[in-house]
């Protein structure tokens, strides 16, 4: 170890310069700062941006629906004219602008974040390639990967999650099963076909929001059920944070660990669910026939 | 399909998530889009009578769905200004978290000249 660290260190250059920390301390107190307010160390948070604008409006243009903020158009971060397809959509994310207070807390706009993306599509994927990246972790899916001890996780582990992927099966007519083994469970390749044709049926920004999700819980299937409404996004997250919840049942909850990934965790996934159902739905408004 | 509750205590939830938003404000929060396009769309898909309506489940469930993240990001956002958003703490703080206090040396700790 001692060897690489010498040769990353000779190798040079390669690493940005950093102000080392004596210098970082103010140098004009000399006089009434001691020895430890040299060692202290000087990261604060990234400043935010402060809020430049008071009224959000929503106007319909030709590609959709646009955001403004005061008299300027909402813009995405590769300065394309943001404008999303649904009006429920465009109706939450000019709340969140609305709602921030005196800097913009982009952490928390998490819907915006999500247009942005499908908008501007960074990573210049196609919709294969999304649906690959999603279908990745189909094969170490969370709710089949299973523990072989403590007991009683194993219990837990088995009553929670197994009605999902009974729901699952039945569902879209598959077979998956749990394994315990390291290499995780041997997914059927049918299997694969079926959940890749299913998702090819979401358009791209619906598969957006998918993959989103996915990669939050870390479950194609648990996905699926909150898209399909067969679980609510609280339900979702427990199942998905099983073992978490374990240990917290164990040894004790930690308030600025614990719950705060708990809530980020939910507030991004109802991000992404609301973000696929708003932008697969074809027509809001259907009218109640009148059928006995 | 998961069952969710009553519909009208969704409503409430929600409307509650949007006054606390808007507290800030200090402009009525019926003035908000949000609660227009809320109340209109609830009011649309009312059911009149006990019939299992897909329409009005799916409805109810975007509901459910949106109120989960409001919900979150107001509790993240306070666990995040209380323990997270002011940088790094002092050796006296980072005890408190954990609820630990610093040994108090009445002759004093020896560097103070």
């Amino acid at each position: 170890m001692w060897r690489s660290c010498f040769r990353l260190g000779a190798s040079g250059g390669s690493f940005p310069c950093r102000p080392c920390l004596v210098s970082a301390a103010p140098v004009g107190s000399g006089d009434q700062a001691g020895p430890l307010s040299l060692l202290r160390r000087s990261y604060a948070p990234p400043a935010e941006r402060k809020k430049f604008y008071q009224n959000v409006s929503i106007t319909q243009g030709e590609g959709g629906y646009e955001i403004n903020l005061d008299h300027r158009k909402l813009k995405t971060p590769n300065a394309r004219l943001f404008t999303v397809p649904s009006e429920a959509l465009a109706v939450a994310v000019a709340t969140e602008w609305d709602s921030q207070q005196d800097t913009i807390k982009f952490y928390t706009m998490h819907l915006t974040t999500l247009c942005n993306t499908s908008l501007d599509n960074p990573s210049q994927r196609n919709k294969d390639q999304l649906i690959h990246a999603s279908m990745k972790f189909l094969d170490t899916d969370t709710i089949c990967y299973r523990v072989e001890e403590p007991e009683t996780l194993v219990e837990l582990q088995k009553n929670e999650w197994d009605p999902v992927i009974e729901w699952a099966e039945k569902r879209y007519d598959v077979k998956l099963g749990s394994s315990t083994n390291i290499m995780g469970p041997d997914i059927p390749a049918k299997t694969k076909e079926v959940f890749i044709s299913h998702l090819a049926s979401y358009n791209m920004w619906a598969l957006q929001g998918i993959e989103f999700v996915v990669t939050q819980l870390k479950s194609l299937i648990l996905s699926l059920g909150l898209i399909d409404r067969h679980l609510t996004v609280e339900k979702a997250v427990l199942l998905s944070r099983l073992e978490e919840e374990y240990q917290i049942q164990k040894w004790g909850n930690v308030e600025w660990a614990h719950d705060y990934e708990l809530h980020e965790l939910r507030a991004r996934t109802a991000a992404g669910t609301l973000f696929v159902h708003l932008c697969s739905e074809s027509s809001a408004v259907k009218h109640k026939l009148l059928q006995e | 399909m998961v069952a969710l509750g009553p519909p009208a205590r969704t409503l409430r939830a929600l409307l509650r998530e949007l006054r606390h938003l808007n507290s800030v404000r200090g402009q009525p929060y019926q003035d908000m889009a949000a609660y227009r396009y809320l109340m209109e769309a609830f009011r649309a898909h009312r059911v009149t009578s006990e019939k299992l309506c897909r329409a009005q489940h799916e409805l109810h469930f975007q509901a459910a769905t949106y109120l989960c993240l409001l919900r979150s990001i107001r509790n993240h956002v306070a666990l995040h200004q209380e323990f997270h958003g002011k940088g790094e703490r002092s050796v006296e703080e980072a005890a408190g978290v954990v609820g630990l206090k610093l040994p108090h040396q009445p002759g004093g700790k020896g560097w103070e000249s």
